[in-house]
């Protein structure tokens, strides 16, 4: 039986960035605010402290900063006539675990979606005609707009810090930005990152192409800065341990450089760690959320009321709680009916390694320290001649020289003995890769359930993961990576490798942690769980936050696009839902 | 010695002229347990940082049981809530003036001066009444004292009669006719509410201050605090007056960022205290001489003894790059106004270098204040580096970058080592 604790206002499933955004602007409201979070805490120092983290084996390979399969893990299947096994080891993508999320241990590659992404259905539709968007393709408008989320998207770039080049600041384009970007009111606050060697290549080699090369945004500081909470950050040393890793000098935008230092301090505000969710309750009449149950480490139950739930736990562990607490009706592929599931989505990456003769330091690196293109993203260019939809960006990225993850050999390299220790010591200062960041639109059979046969440690069906690369897809990312090669070309290496994505979506390599849908946003109940707020539609004083709420995924890493839906939805429920609890959009 | 009646006129005819938050002379319009005087008293007890000593580790605020460590053994400090029991409820004004000025607690027991009465002790009645009203206003917790755990001799607490008879100057304080309005506000403030000197001064054997060498830097609770004096490399002669209010305000400057114990004073204390009192306070301690002349310490054989062996310093230097050069950069600048520069850093060239071999063995923490609430930490580096790194690392920061300081012996570094494990191991 579980333990009843006292009612609060409000209570965040998950304590990563959308729970600390939430967090800190409905505490500002006035609210008693209690977040949950399953993992432990951990903070700048002494766990990410410079004098430990840089320990590949530890973090990146060993997976510390993360989920343990062991415990809570998916089931996954390429097609709904196989048979779903569990994920026992993290491969694919790296759910974290623990007080911060995936926002300790990401790159801080920070962007904005293009302004066609929201109208995903649409735009094609009107550019293209309706025949040619595939019958099992289920990608559908946001219901928001590009223009609705500037302000939030400018919050959330204001709160991390973020060093990049604008592009188009009120519709003007500015030179050496991205020029595709959707306007923006107003600059980057920080400028961007110092050039490594690599992305001067990589730039020299795009203009000669005839395209507009840019600095990508970076979650990592170019100069010290305080943000609008007054909040401090220090200044990127490159050192190259962002992606696994926490930042030891408060360089890297995180829920602990950017909001904890405010938010902890708050006499309304309470986190309670080594709390799993594992249910929604609802009231007698289903509509109404009272509040949560959870289990600690002892296995102990407790039920958390409030008057306001908010999922903002990693997406699919949202759309997991969902299927469990019976909320919204669970989407089922045959019928096409339902909604609760629907709409997974991923990523297509490929790359291509590139042997220059220049000594690059790919050492010197960091996360989010790149230079890129965006001529081919989202419909940045004519899809009608190649027949497929969606794009990606192509960036040179350098992320760091780690020993044991980050070196590459030509094809050709002996892959054991001394050979390979003088190709090693020949190559690893003088490698560059070329990395392709696509899309991956919704279909009908990629989707999310409850596991029939595989349970967690706490008894309940692992969530089901079904989902493969289409045909749209691979021809988009062929397209792309031919791109990159052309580019990769123009930097007259002595060898290269190109590295296409082809065949079955595989769950072992590593590939991205974006995945998105199953809990998605839009305008009608029928074909969406959450409406243009990330309201449920059928239990008001629930919403729901994160990537799960994307119709489809776009060719950028999503977490500048869950940050500002984060502020959205905070503004939505101050501005509006305090005011008047309820629905905020009729169905 | 006898106590000498307050008089009255002191804090009206600094504060006046200085115009401070002090400026509001109580006894020209504050009645006794009016709003005025409580609210007065609250700013005044934040002044003293009563709540610091007087509260434990998650303990109720002012209901004391913390424990304060001094050379003699450990210390709790007391109950001061109203509970008529067990904190101060039943303590007339005159007892807690008494306890105060002289450091006698009703029924004659003598105090430690753990409980810094010998620099209360100046504060005028006013001032010490609208303490005892503000406290009068807490909720009373009901928590006993716990009893001190000193060795014999110290243990009995007459013993402090012979102490007071040899060390304690009672008085209030009487303003210098010589000095501005506000240097005598800050003097006040300084040498009485603030206590500076129970930390920043030296002490002789007996836990005493030395007046010769008031502010010259002391001992406190395993930290060495710097000098307040003129000094160029180990004191405030750098320092402008601006410099040490936005030090004291938020517990940052481009000269150094406060941790330790005075992360603590700045975050209950010195932040919410008037910019012109700070500012006067300012004014006094950039009024204070240097312990040596100027002259002799821009020359690095007078003021670093000895020159540093070269290998020493090469393998500090390696160490610095490998370590500390993320935050404190490789000129030693650090980033204004975030991670302290080390180059010219008052701490680095201290004449006794505990401080920064504490700070570099255990870490540290900036304080959290309302304009800087982010509270920036410093990892330990104990578990890393080896005594004989951390004093090549140390004797390498103070020859690097014009700084001056003896360079440290491993053995140094080793009782530091062994003090902090005691301390962690006693908690």
């Amino acid at each position: 039986m579980a333990t009843k604790l006292p009612a609060v206002d409000v209570v965040l499933v998950g304590f990563g960035w959308t729970a600390g955004i939430l967090g800190q602007e409905l505490s500002d409201a006035g609210l008693q605010v209690v977040a949950l979070e399953r993992g432990a805490f951990r903070d700048t120092v002494p766990d990410f402290a410079t004098t430990q983290i840089q320990d590949e084996l530890r973090y990146a390979v060993r997976n510390e900063l993360f989920e343990e399969p062991e415990r809570e893990t998916l089931t996954f299947r390429n097609s709904m006539d196989q048979t779903a096994l569990p994920m026992r080891h993290l491969g694919s993508f790296k759910p974290a675990a623990g007080a911060g999320g995936a926002g300790v241990h990401w790159n801080g590659q920070n962007w904005r979606f293009l302004p066609t992404d929201f109208l995903q259905r649409t735009h094609i539709e009107q550019r293209y005609g309706k025949g040619f968007i595939p019958a099992d393709m289920t990608i559908q408008d946001w219901g928001v707009t590009y223009d609705d989320l500037e302000p939030f998207y400018d919050r959330f770039e204001y709160l991390c810090g973020i060093s990049g080049q604008a592009g188009n600041i009120n519709g003007r384009i500015h030179d050496g930005g991205n020029p595709f970007e959707g306007a923006r009111k107003r600059g980057f606050p920080l400028p961007p990152l110092k050039r490594s060697y690599g992305t001067v290549l990589f730039d020299k080699a795009a203009k000669e192409a005839g395209y507009k090369p840019f600095p990508c945004p970076a979650a990592n500081t170019s100069q010290a800065y305080k943000n609008i909470y007054g909040v401090q950050m220090g200044e990127c040393t490159y050192c190259g341990y962002c992606e696994w890793f926490g930042c030891g000098n408060y360089s890297k935008s995180s829920p602990q450089t950017t909001i904890f230092p405010v938010l902890l301090g708050k006499d309304n505000f309470k986190l309670r760690t080594h709390a799993s969710v594992t249910k929604v309750l609802l009231d007698s009449t289903g509509k109404r959320a009272t509040g949560v149950v959870y289990v600690d480490l002892q296995g102990r139950e407790y039920e958390q009321p409030a008057d306001l739930v908010i999922l903002t736990a990693f997406a699919q562990h949202n759309v997991h709680l969902l299927l469990l607490s019976g909320i919204g009706k669970p989407y089922d592929p045959r019928s096409g009916n339902g909604v609760v599931g629907r709409n997974y989505a991923y990523q297509i990456t490929s790359s291509v390694d590139v042997f220059v003769n220049d000594i690059v330091n790919p050492f010197m690196g960091a996360g989010a320290l790149g230079q890129a293109i965006d001529e081919f993203n989202g419909d940045n260019f004519d899809h009608g001649p190649q027949k497929f939809i969606g794009g990606g960006y192509i960036a040179l990225w350098t992320t760091g020289g780690r020993p044991i993850l980050q070196h590459h050999l030509p094809k050709d390299a002996p892959k054991w003995g001394s050979g390979w220790k003088k190709a090693m010591a020949d190559n690893y200062l003088r490698t560059v890769s070329i990395a392709t960041h696509g899309s991956v639109m919704s279909y009908r059979d990629a989707y999310l359930d409850l596991d029939p046969t595989y349970r967690d440690v706490y008894g309940n069906p692992l969530l089901r993961l079904t989902f493969d690369f289409h045909d749209n897809e691979h021809r988009m990312s062929k397209f792309l990576t031919d791109k990159a090669a052309g580019i990769a070309k123009a930097m007259k290496p002595r060898a290269m490798h190109v590295k296409q994505r082809d065949g079955h979506y595989t769950i072992v390599p590593y590939q991205t942690t974006h995945n998105t849908g199953g809990a998605i946003m839009g305008t009608d109940p029928r074909t969406s769980v959450v409406n243009r707020y990330l309201q449920s539609w059928d239990v008001p004083n629930l919403f729901v936050v994160g990537s799960c709420a994307f119709p489809q995924n776009a060719g950028y890493n999503p977490t500048g696009t869950v940050g500002a839906l984060a502020y959205w939805a905070a503004n939505a429920i101050r501005t509006q839902y305090l005011k008047k609890p309820g629905a905020l959009v009729s169905a | 010695m006898k106590a000498k009646r307050p008089r009255a006129g002191t804090a009206i005819a600094l504060a006046v002229a200085a115009g401070g938050m002090l400026a509001i002379a109580p006894a020209l319009f504050a009645r006794e347990g009016s709003h005025a005087e409580i609210e007065r008293g609250r700013y005044l007890a934040q002044a003293g940082d009563c709540a610091a000593c007087h509260t434990a580790e998650g303990g109720q605020p002012f209901a004391g049981g913390r424990a304060v460590p001094t050379p003699f053994g450990v210390i709790y400090s007391t109950n001061i809530t109203p509970d008529p029991s067990t904190g101060i409820g039943n303590w007339t004004s005159d007892d807690f003036y008494r306890a105060m000025h002289e450091g006698i607690a009703p029924g004659g027991e003598h105090l430690y001066p753990a409980f810094p009465y010998p620099w209360y002790t100046k504060l005028t009645r006013a001032d010490v009444d609208a303490i005892r009203s503000y406290l009068a206003t807490l909720a009373p917790v009901h928590e006993q004292n716990r009893p001190t755990e000193l060795p014999w001799p110290f243990s009995v607490r007459e013993v402090m009669s012979a102490w007071n008879a040899l060390y304690f100057k009672q008085g209030t304080f009487q303003s210098n006719p010589q000095k501005s309005a506000e240097w005598n506000l800050g003097a006040y403030l300084v040498e009485g509410l603030g206590h500076c000197g129970a930390c920043h001064s030296p002490k002789n054997f007996a836990g005493a201050p030395k007046r010769d060498k008031a502010f010259q830097g002391g001992y406190g609770e395993n930290w060495y605090a710097t000098s307040l004096g003129g000094d160029l490399h180990d004191g405030l002669g750098q320092w402008s007056t601006d410099d040490i209010v936005q030090y004291l305000k938020t517990g940052v400057n481009k000269r150094a960022a406060a941790f330790g114990p005075m992360s603590e004073v700045v975050h209950d204390s010195t932040q919410h205290l008037d910019e012109k009192d700070l500012h006067a306070m300012a004014v006094y301690l950039k009024d204070l001489p240097p312990h040596e002349s100027p002259a002799n310490a821009t020359s690095a054989s007078a003021a670093g003894g000895n020159t540093p062996d070269a290998d020493r310093v090469a393998r500090g230097h390696g160490l610095y790059i490998d370590d500390c050069a993320g935050c404190h950069m490789e000129n030693g600048e650090g980033i204004a106004g975030v991670f302290p520069p080390l180059k010219g850093n008052n701490v680095v060239q201290s004449k006794d270098p505990e401080t920064v071999v504490h700070v570099i063995l255990s870490g540290a923490k900036t304080a959290v204040t309302r304009q800087d609430p982010t509270g920036l930490a410093m990892p330990a580096f104990d578990w890393k580096l080896s005594n004989e790194q951390v004093a090549d690392l140390v004797t390498y920061l103070r020859s690097a970058w014009g700084n001056h300081g003896d360079p440290l012996d491993a053995g140094k570094v080793a009782d530091t080592r062994r003090t902090l494990v005691a301390a962690r191991t006693q908690k």
